[in-house]
């Protein structure tokens, strides 16, 4: 049979496709945000901001003044600068814990997918243990034993996220491990390393960076529960939810004491979420098209 | 040809455990491919022409159980060990797949694909391994190779998709290609293109190919031999022009029938093949293709038939009630 033999000319198809994918204002607010957020943090000790925790019992609860942007608080410390230095403390734990979990619980999750057998029922299995025991509960009994700081806090948590991780890694690298180009590849003779390295990893990073940055907004709203319950970083040093928990018992004199940080805390939780929900959204249509 | 086959596949059976009972993929298949020749493997869905691609490559599901014996190049590789098995699959075996979307990896570039590949095959440093993948993919027919390194495989059409899997296959120099459905996804055009492709490549490296196809028209004119198999079995063994100027076994002739002709009168039916495969978990007693067969006999649903020679040596058939017809179609 007589075929057709390609002949296009090489300059029609190199251009390639531009990537022009509309991301919307509200994309960019929140990463607008993210990033204002992070400058500050990082920027914190070269501002020109009072100390966190400097006292002044003269100027307890004092309102908005050119001297304290957001007044004080109880203990008459300046507002801004607990809320800035404990943006620091947030980020650090909210951002840490959960590469603990992408670390630790991607590696297992990639391995129990693709290897099977009696390490996944194991792997599985006690993750499912770690996912029954109350989170609260352990973190009281850690925090009790090891006594209270950020490292202990970021570890904790970090430890919790693992499971959720273990899982999204797991349920990519099961649909990917039987598509073709896998076996491909063991018919060209891969190791398994290679292939969990190159063939499988780049796969499974798409939906756990998304899950990623999900986990980090998570972290943050958990690290300041345990900040309100008293079980986060240990006093003077200030993170939002303690700024919320101190807050409350003045909740009638001056309202703004626990909101303004629960405001800060919604705004970064909702970007990281949003930025988290477009990014998945954008990896996913390739996915979908293969 | 001189000396033992490259590849030969003796007394192979896949059995795979299903909950509805242990299901029989392939049922004690006699193969056999010299170096450089091309096997056609032809039969419909689900007759076992994949799982029996994938005994040879020993990469069957893992539930899978297979008995039987797979020798290639002397060895024979059912008992070999995982890591030396590995090193051979590198040197010497490749696979293209029917569905290019899902054989290549989404998320790296073609480029990085194939560069690491031939690094890894023929340790070559990243300058020469570039090179060559620029020649590989000119050599499968892909225009402005050096800029389709770039790319990812979605922004590929599947014609492209495919000539950049055979590139891959053939990057480290198998001794044996398996084409499992090559052409089934794609264009009737891009079919004959990719086809000439694989062909003209064979020659050029003197490998051994085994294409698996449904459709007797691909296995024509561009293999040496056809096994056509059917509910596991092969029931029809024959150099290709010996088949195609006269089949024995019904089944054979009932699949050519069902290729559309483009001569004939418009709004002529199809001679299709009625029924369905008998269902492989609850194998017959006598011939599997007994219940769909214009020629069954009593025999035919008591006995199973087995492989038989017909007037020459190379052809073999199992059917009690052979058609003897010319079918005049030159391979």
């Amino acid at each position: 049979m007589a075929t057709l033999e390609l002949s296009v000319s090489e300059d029609v198809i190199v251009a390639s496709v531009q990537r022009t994918r509309r991301l919307g204002p509200l994309f960019w607010t929140a990463t607008g945000w993210m990033i204002f957020v992070f400058a500050v943090a990082i920027l914190a000790p070269v501002l020109p901001l009072p100390s966190p925790t400097d006292m002044d019992m003269l100027e307890r609860r004092a309102p908005v003044s050119a001297l304290h942007w957001l007044g004080t608080d109880g203990l008459g410390r300046d507002e801004l600068s607990r809320l800035v230095y404990g943006a620091r403390i947030s980020l650090t734990v909210g951002l840490f814990a959960p590469v603990i979990g992408i670390t630790i619980g991607g590696a297992l999750g990639l391995l129990a997918g693709y290897f099977r057998g009696r390490f996944e029922t194991l792997v599985v299995g006690s993750m499912d243990t770690l996912l029954a025991f109350p989170p609260l509960i352990l973190a009281l009994a850690v925090t009790a034993y090891l006594g209270q700081s950020i490292f202990n806090l970021t570890c904790i948590l970090g430890v919790l996220g693992i499971p959720a991780f273990m899982r999204v890694a797991r349920a990519s690298t099961l649909t990917l491990a039987r598509r073709e180009f896998v076996i491909a590849a063991q018919a060209l003779g891969a190791s398994h390393a290679r292939i969990l390295l190159r063939e499988l990893l780049p796969n499974v990073a798409l939906p756990l960076v998304a899950f990623f940055l999900l986990g980090v907004a998570v972290t943050i709203v958990v690290e300041g529960a345990l900040s309100f319950l008293g079980l986060g970083v240990p006093p003077p040093i200030s993170s939002w939810g303690s700024m919320i928990g101190e807050g409350r018992e003045s909740l009638e004199i001056a309202p703004q004491l626990a909101f303004i940080p629960a405001i800060a805390m919604f705004l970064t939780v909702l970007s990281f979420n949003l930025v988290g929900d477009t990014l998945r959204a954008l990896t996913d249509p390739r996915q979908g098209a293969l | 040809m001189t000396g033992a086959p490259l590849l030969s596949v003796e007394d192979v059976a896949v059995d795979l455990p299903t909950p509805r009972g242990n299901l029989r993929a392939v049922d004690g298949v006699d193969l056999t491919v010299g170096a450089g020749r091309t096997l056609g493997i032809v039969g419909e869905s689900g007759c076992g022409k994949t799982m029996l691609s994938r005994a040879i490559l020993q990469l069957l599901p893992r539930k899978a159980k297979l008995s039987g014996r797979v020798r290639f190049d002397g060895q024979d590789l059912v008992r070999l060990a995982p890591e030396a098995l590995r090193k051979l699959r590198a040197r010497s075996l490749a696979v293209v797949f029917q569905d290019p979307m899902t054989s290549l990896n989404p998320v790296l570039t073609i480029g990085t694909q194939l560069i690491e590949t031939l690094q890894e095959h023929l340790e070559l440093d990243q300058a020469a391994a570039k090179r060559r993948s620029i020649e590989l993919l000119a050599a499968v027919g892909i225009p402005a190779p050096e800029a389709r390194l770039m790319q990812y495989p979605h922004q590929l059409s599947g014609g492209m998709r495919q000539r950049v899997a055979i590139a891959i296959a053939l990057s480290c120099e198998p001794k044996l290609l398996i084409a499992d459905e090559p052409t089934t996804a794609l264009d009737v055009t891009i079919q004959a293109q990719i086809l000439d492709l694989l062909a003209r490549e064979q020659r050029r490296r003197h490998m051994a190919m085994i294409i698996i196809t449904h459709d007797l028209g691909v296995v024509a004119g561009r293999t040496d031999e056809v096994a056509v198999m059917y509910a596991g079995r092969v029931v029809e063994r024959a150099p290709t022009h010996a088949l195609f100027k006269r089949m024995h076994m019904p089944y054979t002739e009932a699949l050519l029938a069902a290729i559309p002709k483009i001569d004939a009168a418009p709004h002529t039916r199809l001679p299709a093949i009625s029924g369905r495969p008998p269902d492989p978990t609850r194998p017959l007693k006598g011939c599997s293709f007994s219940p769909r067969c214009r020629y069954v006999a009593r025999r035919c649903h008591a006995e199973k038939p087995l492989l038989a020679k017909a007037e020459s040596s190379d052809h073999e058939f199992a059917c009690f009630n052979p058609i003897h017809v010319e079918a005049g179609v030159s391979a």
